[in-house]
């Protein structure tokens, strides 16, 4: 067999799914057809034997059902207290998750996988209180029947006529590392029926009758066997592709499944997920969405909504397309995708209306060309439509009745006047422009109700007999179903329209909202003003409260001190978000996880990592969610992370290059410093020493002289030390830029204040204009770095020689230079001289930190530094400073202080 | 012999710096009291009746600030504090608490005997219980009854907030005084933390009476603490 190169993006997939497994417990799954097979008692046989291999197991969950030998393997075992839940006065024993997380044994026993949670329990379903188990690294062995399966789910129904309302999606069992496939055989489950080994004896003879018939059980017993075996060839499957095998079948299949609102569309997407199973091909759902069609109800929507989940839940890839003509749709898009084979759903409507409007069934096929096309019909059990959730505001408000019925009184008023000039054609005009101003702004109910009047009034007034309800002339019914049917029609299309324009109008909105967001998001830098932002644009689009909450370095999440429009968080609504923010899910109000919260939270998760949660309260506890908005708020969630990573990146690039430069600088202050220290030190010993021993024998000028260097060398190893004190804190973030409104004059007053003696030998010319503005820096830092820019020139210039000091305003900024006439600087050398321990040529002493001091703090007050030469000689060192606005003074009267009372 | 045998009380743990300190002052005929604690150096405050405290902020067993603000609940003796670099916040918060004047380790012996007599200048006027009543420092003169401000001789006037500034500052000359305090007490508690408005103000003191405000004679700036007026009286 020829050797073929694994596909690299099948390989990474499976990495990436090793990866995320790492550190996550392992599912076992203990699998049969039917209750009774043994699975419970398996699942604890298995445990018992990781039990004698000496791993820590615990009972989380196990239902016995009384059985007598599971109940005796049980025995031994640690049994953890389940929770008690009271619904409804009922009281609910359930698995206490947090216990069993308390607890972290090494394998966790859980029963019943499909089973659905009292209300008030953190999940709605156990398979997601497993997951959360498997997330904390705990392995779980659990139990599960096959008529539990999303996916087989009709097939049981079919077979055994019994609806299973507790399902789990397929990839659960997917995510199983190991499935055992517990069976025997139906004639030996029937016998330990009868012996009573199933079920306690009372209910032995109905379970009998209803489901646990042979055929029933062969039947269920083939879909189990058949399962496992789809199982085991996928990984057949897995091991082939990790192997490089050449894959055993020839072309990729692609389906195509077209679904709706209608019920019908559940049976097809399950039979596309079969289909693609059985074929192992890719399977895609697909929704029309089309305009030219009557406009869907809210509930349709909803039931579409649903569909869409069942069918993501399944495995499909989700689309939905928009088009004038379904047909052409679906075909051109499965064209583009290389589509192998289109389900769709039988019509159900009657067949006039196919010839009318033309057959969206008939034009696939017919277009179809190389593509098979499966027809497929719904069975009338199942395609029971659910009862439906009556629409939020199916009420219209009073407001509009008193509308509709006004807007008929005024028509009948105008028709009154016109009765004896016009003929009754005219009349019934005037009604119907009535009814359709009518229709343009009031609901369907008021509509209908005013077409009803008004054709009621035109009867009444007008229509021989006068004034009575009856008609003498047969002719004039045709008038009245004319009129009604005209007004009917006119204000069903303004309504559509209408609401055509609503829906319009509000994508449109969300739309607009995303973009701005997403341009705002793209010129915030901080955090801060990233979350800030983020809340403000949700809260105006959705109408909701909402606060972004990020984690601390422990991972738990805190409510921020500052920002806009935070509703309160209790501990129970934070720890929902913890709970979003750990898991990478949503949770909380209109989710599985504990819905019973306040507010929704979304986390926000960027390329692979959490950045944080969004919590989002509904702006009154009526009006909730719809699963669009939800969706809408999913991509701000998505814009809002995505921006926040880009900070949290960038804040934490600069952190690890202050790391690096503060190690850097450690290694290096203690080769260069060492030498620099040691030769004051030394000076200042000598000199103290010999005063001490011969004090009285030096003459007075010697004294003087040894007393002077042990002044001038303390104060040198004083500044040095500074500099060296100076330059790690600044380099370990250590330093905090104070910014206050400072005024240069005075700062430069400052700095001449401190040396006054050392411009002796250089004149300093000090240029500064006197309509110098504030500027919000550190005093004390910009002394510093003035101090030391002087303290260069002085060291780097002959004596007698100028130093001059200006400053200049310009463009936002203030711009002060330090000029000197000495040699100037190598021009190899003009941006080394900014680096640490770098000296100059002509350097009496000091440890070249000087400039490198200067650098940091102009850079921490977002400024630049840079040395040149004077073309006339000499070198000159600028550095600028961010001008701002100064806040505005209280203007004092200019009165002298003559005039003041002179109390 | 300029000490004339006035007490000072020094309240410092490191022997090295008492030792300096002892040698220094005795020299200049001070009488010296030394405690290590703060404790050990308030019971000595109440007993020696000190004319000045020297106050070393980096105390074993008490807050520099605590001792400032116990002395203060008591007594106006005139407190200096001596400060290492890296405790600037705590020196001005010592300072807003009552605390004279303030030395930066290292320090001079010039800069600490100047610092003294300033302090016992101040210390003498406060008990003699009266102010003059016309200022003269170089060519500046102030006449505090008749609010009139000479410079060379030439009259200059003020607006009333730049007067209330100056007045202020030449009652503490040769002290520094905080800008929370010059804040406090020239525009009232409400503005205490309006910088600007003092850098402003301060320029146009510069602009009026200095002869090149770049290297100011009068009006000391003391980066990240306060102003300092300069009478040239203390020889510094």
């Amino acid at each position: 067999m020829e050797e073929r190169r694994p596909d690299p993006d099948l390989l990474l997939k499976e990495a990436q799914r090793e990866e995320e497994r790492k550190g996550q417990g392992r599912l076992k799954v203990f699998f049969g057809a039917a209750p009774g097979v043994g699975k419970t008692y398996a699942m604890l046989e298995a445990a018992w034997q990781q039990r004698l291999e000496g791993r820590d197991v615990v009972a989380a969950l196990v239902e016995t059902h009384g059985r007598f030998e599971t109940n005796s393997l049980l025995a031994g075992l640690e049994l953890l207290p389940r929770a008690q839940i009271e619904y409804r006065g009922v009281v609910l024993s359930e698995m206490d998750l947090d216990a069993v997380l308390a607890r972290k044994p090494q394998i966790a026993l859980v029963d019943e996988l499909a089973h659905t949670n009292a209300p008030g329990c953190r999940h709605k379903k156990r398979w997601q209180d497993v997951f959360e188990l498997l997330d904390a690294g705990i392995d779980v062995y659990t139990t599960v029947n096959v008529q539990h399966m999303e996916s087989l789910n009709d097939v049981v129904a079919q077979i055994t006529g019994i609806v299973v309302r507790e399902t789990i999606p397929d990839s659960v069992l997917d995510r199983a590392d190991q499935i055992e496939l517990v069976d025997i055989p139906p004639e030996g489950l029937l016998q330990r029926l009868k012996e009573g080994k199933v079920y306690v004896a009372k209910m032995v003879a109905r379970a009998q009758e209803n489901f646990f018939r042979t055929g029933n059980l062969l039947a269920l017993r083939e879909l189990a066997l058949r399962r496992t075996a789809e199982r085991v060839d996928a990984q057949m499957e897995s091991y082939r592709r990790a192997k490089g095998l050449r894959e055993v079948w020839p072309a990729a299949e692609r389906i195509l499944v077209c679904i709706g609102a209608n019920p019908r569309s559940i049976r097809l997407v399950r039979t596309a997920k079969r289909m693609a199973a059985g074929l192992r091909a890719e399977w895609i759902a697909v929704s029309i969405e089309a305009p030219a069609k009557v406009r869907p109800s809210q509930q349709d929507l909803l039931q579409l909504a649903e569909h869409m989940q069942l069918a993501e839940s399944l495995g499909a890839e989700v689309v939905t397309l928009s088009g004038h003509k379904v047909s052409e749709e679906i075909l051109s898009y499965a064209r583009s995708r290389n589509v192998t084979r289109i389900i769709i759903g039988k019509p159900t409507h009657p067949r006039w209306k196919d010839r009318l409007f033309g057959s969206v069934l008939d034009e696939v096929v017919r277009g179809s060309g190389e593509i098979d096309v499966n027809v497929i019909t719904g069975e009338s059990g199942e395609a029971e439509p659910r009862p439906a959730v009556k629409p939020r505001s199916s009420l219209a408000p009073l407001r509009e009745w008193l509308l509709s019925v006004g807007g008929v009184a005024i028509a009948t008023l105008i028709a009154t006047l016109m009765f004896r000039h016009f003929t009754l054609v005219d009349l019934a005009m005037v009604y119907l422009l009535g009814i359709v101003l009518i229709a343009s702004q009031v609901g369907r109910g008021p509509t209908l109700l005013a077409t009803l009047l008004g054709v009621a009034a035109f009867d009444f007034f007008y229509i021989p007999p006068f004034y009575t309800f009856t008609v003498n002339d047969v002719r004039y019914f045709v008038t009245f179903a004319v009129m009604f049917f005209v007004a009917f029609v006119t204000s069903r299309l303004t309504h559509r329209v209408r609401e055509q324009a609503e829906s319009a109008r509000q994508r449109e909105r969300r739309t607009a909202a995303l973009y701005h967001l997403s341009r705002e998001l793209a010129h915030e830098v901080g955090r801060e003003q990233l979350s800030a932002s983020a809340v403000r644009h949700l809260s105006e689009v959705f109408a909701c409260q909402s606060v972004v909450l990020m984690p601390d370095d422990k991972g738990n999440l805190a409510v921020p001190a500052t920002g806009p429009q935070t509703y309160a968080l209790d501990q129970r609504e934070l720890s929902v978000a913890q709970w979003a923010y750990d898991h990478r899910t949503k949770a909380g109000l209109e989710t599985d996880t504990l819905p019973g919260a306040k507010a929704l939270y979304l986390p926000l998760i960027a390329a692979g990592r959490t950045i944080g949660v969004v919590g989002i309260l509904p702006g009154s506890s009526f009006q909730l969610f719809s699963p669009e908005q939800v969706h809408a708020m999913e991509s701000f969630a998505n814009q809002a992370a995505m921006a926040l990573e880009r900070a949290t990146l960038a804040e934490e690039a600069q952190q690890a290059r202050l790391q690096v430069e503060t190690e850097t600088l450690r290694s290096t202050l203690l080769s260069s410093v060492s030498h620099d220290l040691r030769t004051p030190l030394a000076a200042i010993t000598g000199a103290g020493s010999t005063l001490l021993q011969s004090g009285n024998r030096l003459s007075e000028e010697n004294r003087r002289e040894l007393t002077q260097t042990v002044v001038e060398e303390a104060a040198h190893l004083g500044r040095i030390i500074r500099n060296v004190l100076d330059m790690t804190r600044l380099e370990s973030g250590g330093v905090q830029v104070n910014r206050e409104w400072q005024s240069l004059e005075e700062i430069v007053g400052a700095m001449t204040g401190r040396m006054p003696g050392l411009f002796r030998d250089h004149p300093l010319a000090i240029k500064l204009p006197s309509d110098l503005p504030l500027i919000p820096c550190d005093g004390l830092l910009i002394e510093q770095v003035l101090h030391n820019l002087l303290e260069n020139a002085l060291k780097y210039t002959p004596d007698g020689t100028n130093i001059s000091l200006s400053a200049v305003v310009g463009e936002g900024e203030v711009r002060v230079t330090v000029a000197d006439q000495g040699p100037g600087i190598p021009p190899e050398d003009a941006e080394r001289i900014f680096e640490k321990f770098v000296r100059g040529r002509y350097a009496g002493g000091g440890v070249g930190l000087g400039l490198a001091i200067c650098r940091g703090i102009v850079a921490a007050h977002g400024g630049r530094i840079w040395a040149e030469n004077r073309t006339e000689g000499g070198a000159v060192f600028t550095f600028t400073l961010p001008a701002g606005e100064p806040p505005p003074l209280e203007e004092e009267a200019e009165t002298s202080i003559d005039g003041e009372d002179q109390g | 012999m300029t000490g004339e045998n006035e007490p000072i009380l020094l309240i410092e743990d490191e022997p090295q710096m008492r030792r300096f300190l002892r040698v220094t002052l005795q020299s200049q005929g001070y009488r010296l009291f030394e405690a290590e604690t703060g404790a050990d150096g308030l019971v000595q405050a109440a007993g020696r009746k000190p004319a000045v405290i020297l106050l070393d902020l980096g105390l074993p067993d008490m807050d520099g600030l605590e001792v400032t603000e116990k002395l203060r609940e008591w007594t106006t003796t005139p407190i200096i504090v001596i400060s290492a670099r890296e405790q600037e916040r705590d020196k001005v918060r010592a300072l807003d608490a009552g605390a004279d004047d303030y030395l930066t380790k290292p320090f001079g012996a010039d800069e600490l005997l100047a610092r003294i007599r300033v302090s016992l200048r101040h210390g003498a006027r406060q008990e003699a219980g009266q102010e003059d009543s016309v200022f003269q420092s170089g060519g500046l003169e102030v006449d505090f009854s008749r609010r009139r401000v000479l410079l060379g001789g030439q009259e200059v006037h003020f607006t009333p907030i730049e007067y209330r500034l100056l007045t202020t500052l030449i009652r503490y000359a040769d002290r520094v005084v905080t800008h929370n305090q010059l804040l406090r007490e020239v525009w009232g508690p409400r503005q205490a933390n309006q910088v600007q408005y003092l850098r402003v103000y301060m320029a146009q003191l510069r602009q009026k009476l200095e002869a090149d405000p770049a290297r100011p004679r009068y009006f000391i700036n003391e980066p990240g603490i306060g102003y300092r007026f300069r009478s040239g009286e203390a020889g510094f």
